[in-house]
């Protein structure tokens, strides 16, 4: 895997860290709010997965890029603070190819924030010949499940109005949407009731790379904005579609590739991992449930304490106990 | 005069050999394939296979008891689960046959890597020798690492990182993701010992150490090991098997079946020490059940009421030798 580095590491991590957090609208009383973090000293790093398709890290939810003669897709477009930096970087490995398509994965700003940014940079296809660019002029066609349109739109009255530029042009709904583009079949696949209620994940068919958004994740245990229709289940409905997709190439390695919406690259072997450590957390609240445990009772029973050391956290964000108070929620616990 | 010349050619001969440029690292040869000793040390944890709870002796955290406690080897009937081989902090304590290879610059001869091979399920991994950097923590993770290496006089140092999340024992006691490894490989004539040292900060409280030994086989062979996974078990949509966390634990039917005392069986680093064995009379022993050989030769009669809790069907998987060159799915 090629990677070009820009900046230490370990300041990347953190500040990622920190963006990962930056989910707003699911922020409660309880839970501490979001440290910006600090942009002018995040850089863009770029790893490449397989084929044409590679990861672009900085603040925020990893970037998916596909490029070739038809351009450039982009799955997510991070902080609006970052797209610059994204941007020159996805010039430097498309050789300045136009930015034709943007799929948004669901409605946190650390994913769509650049929306308007990249869109603006972008030109859409249409009508080539015949309608010259009329259209283009308009940017990049922005594609996201309905949901998530809605959402940016304000019609959901909660989430913050997104500017006008970076509201999705295109959106599907039902199970998904297609799109052919640089010799690749491109399928937006929507995950019901995962992360959110807006979930896509993107499965490039020839390159053999799924990008998951937020379903997967392996930095910590999974988000569930549960104000904008996240639910456990969903999650591990998620988790296991992209096990029926991955296909390892031999002996549980490799294969089919998945770009997380944060953390490091990874195959079926590690969403397997984290299929089993969700489904065994899910499946122990459950059972404490029927014992007619309260909220509380649970968390004391400690049902991710031999989880915790790898994904659980104690303050910031998406601690430990508000994934378990998720998980209660959203198997009916009041 | 001819004795005179003679003499002076062995000076030249001598000369030659000993001030011609030599490799930089002209190390000690591992090259080769390896019969593992495996009836010389562990023999029972790396053939037949451990027992379910027994985890005395390991400096493990509270968090993998745990989850070997919960751990239900029906898990590996998961197609996803079935054609996993032995990350390479496991690999060589099983049975399989070890080659070591090298991998030279063919202009400069100089190392570049040196590889291993073992049987089970086709472990092959890399030790990089050309001194490259470790990829980014973003960079995927994979069964066997990203292993670099260096010689230290004779002994081959091996740092390993970008693993995947694996296990120690193959009776649920797991590794993270976040584990390195560091290793020696030690040769003594046609002898190999390999010693391994695992650092986990999520399931081990202190580094683990193990040996293995190994003997050259001059005419050894590797067959493939062909995998391909299938539906053994069929069970609903997304289950994926598991011990409840109120269920008797695993190291109290261990305890029971061998009588000795359970916070013993439940490991940690304190079991690990020789003073240990002066508080062992102080601990409440579980009583026996069921036979402490179990597993080792015939089975015993009946075979019901096994360990101190519920029948609930633990057991190490099938945990005994994998058929040479087969399909076999079992855990080696």
């Amino acid at each position: 895997m090629n990677h070009r580095v820009f900046l230490d590491p370990r300041v990347a991590l953190v500040a990622a860290t920190m963006s990962a957090a930056v989910l707003c609208g699911i922020v409660t009383a309880q839970q501490a709010p979001p440290q910006q973090p600090n942009f002018d000293a995040i850089s863009v790093r770029s790893f490449k997965v397989q084929d044409n398709v590679y990861m672009l890290a900085g603040a925020g939810g990893n970037v998916t890029v596909q490029f070739g003669n038809d351009g450039v897709l982009v799955v997510d477009t991070q902080f609006a603070q970052m797209a610059d930096k994204l941007l020159a970087e996805i010039a430097r490995l498309s050789g300045n190819k136009p930015i034709r398509y943007i799929i948004d994965t669901h409605v946190h700003p650390d994913h769509v924030g650049g929306n308007e940014r990249f869109r603006r940079a972008g030109r859409a296809i249409v009508a080539g010949n015949v309608a010259g660019d009329v259209r283009g002029n308009e940017g990049a066609t922005v594609i996201a499940h309905e949901t998530v349109a809605a959402r940016m739109s304000q019609q959901d009255g909660t989430t913050p109005p997104a500017p006008g530029g970076a509201i999705p042009t295109d959106t599907f709904f039902g199970e998904s949407d297609e799109v052919f583009f640089n010799a690749e079949a491109v399928r937006l696949i929507h995950q019901p009731a995962a992360h959110t209620d807006g979930d896509v994940m993107v499965f490039f068919r020839k390159s053999d790379v799924i990008a998951t958004g937020d379903v997967y994740v392996n930095t910590s245990y999974p988000v569930i904005d549960t104000a904008r229709g996240g639910t456990i289940n969903g999650i591990i409905a998620g988790l296991n579609r992209i096990i029926g997709i991955t296909v390892p190439r031999d002996k549980q390695e490799g294969g089919t590739m998945v770009i997380p919406g944060h953390g490091r690259i990874a195959d079926e072997a590690d969403v397997v991992e984290y299929r089993d450590m969700v489904t065994i957390i899910r499946d122990r609240v459950q059972e404490m449930m029927k014992k007619g445990m309260t909220l509380q009772q649970i968390k004391a029973a400690g049902p991710t304490s031999d989880y915790d050391g790898r994904y659980g956290a104690t303050s910031g964000f998406w601690t430990t106990d508000n994934f378990v108070e998720a998980v209660y929620r959203t198997l009916g616990g009041k | 005069m001819t004795l005179n010349r003679t003499r002076a050619g062995l000076i030249l001969a001598a000369v030659i050999v000993f001030t011609a440029p030599r490799p930089a690292a002209a190390q000690v040869n591992l090259v080769g394939y390896w019969n593992p000793l495996v009836a010389d040390e562990d023999f029972i944890e790396r053939v037949p296979g451990p027992n379910v709870g027994d985890y005395a002796g390991l400096p493990i955290t509270d968090a993998a008891r745990k989850r070997a406690n919960t751990w239900d080897a029906s898990l590996l009937t998961l197609p996803e689960h079935q054609c996993k081989p032995h990350p390479s902090t496991y690999g060589f304590r099983g049975i399989g046959v070890l080659r070591i290879w090298e991998e030279r610059d063919p202009a400069t001869q100089q190392l570049v890597r040196i590889k291993t091979h073992i049987q089970w399920q086709a472990q092959e991994r890399d030790i990089w020798m050309d001194g490259r950097p470790e990829p980014s923590e973003l960079e995927p993770h994979t069964w066997q690492g990203f292993s670099t290496g260096k010689f230290d006089g004779d002994v081959l140092v091996v740092r390993t990182t970008h693993l995947k999340a694996g296990w120690i024992r193959r009776n649920g006691l797991p590794l993270s993701d976040r584990a390195t490894m560091t290793e020696r490989f030690i040769r003594h004539g046609d002898l190999l010992t390999h010693v391994m040292m695992l650092q986990d900060p999520v399931y081990l409280s202190e580094p683990l150490v193990k040996t293995n030994g190994f003997a050259m086989a001059p005419t050894g062979t590797m067959e493939p090991y062909p995998c391909r996974p299938a539906v053994e078990v069929p069970r609903e949509a997304g289950e994926v098997p598991h011990h409840g966390i109120n269920d008797v634990p695993a190291t109290r039917e261990f305890a029971a079946l061998h009588g000795i005392p359970e916070e013993a069986a439940a490991g940690g680093a304190a079991t690990a020490l020789p003073e240990y064995m002066a508080k062992l009379p102080s601990l409440p022993i579980v009583e026996p059940k069921g036979d402490p050989n179990e597993g080792f030769g015939p089975p015993p009669a009946p075979p019901a009421g096994r360990g101190a809790g519920p029948g609930r069907g633990r057991g190490a998987g099938p945990g005994g030798a994998a058929p040479a060159g087969g399909t076999g799915r079992g855990r080696q």
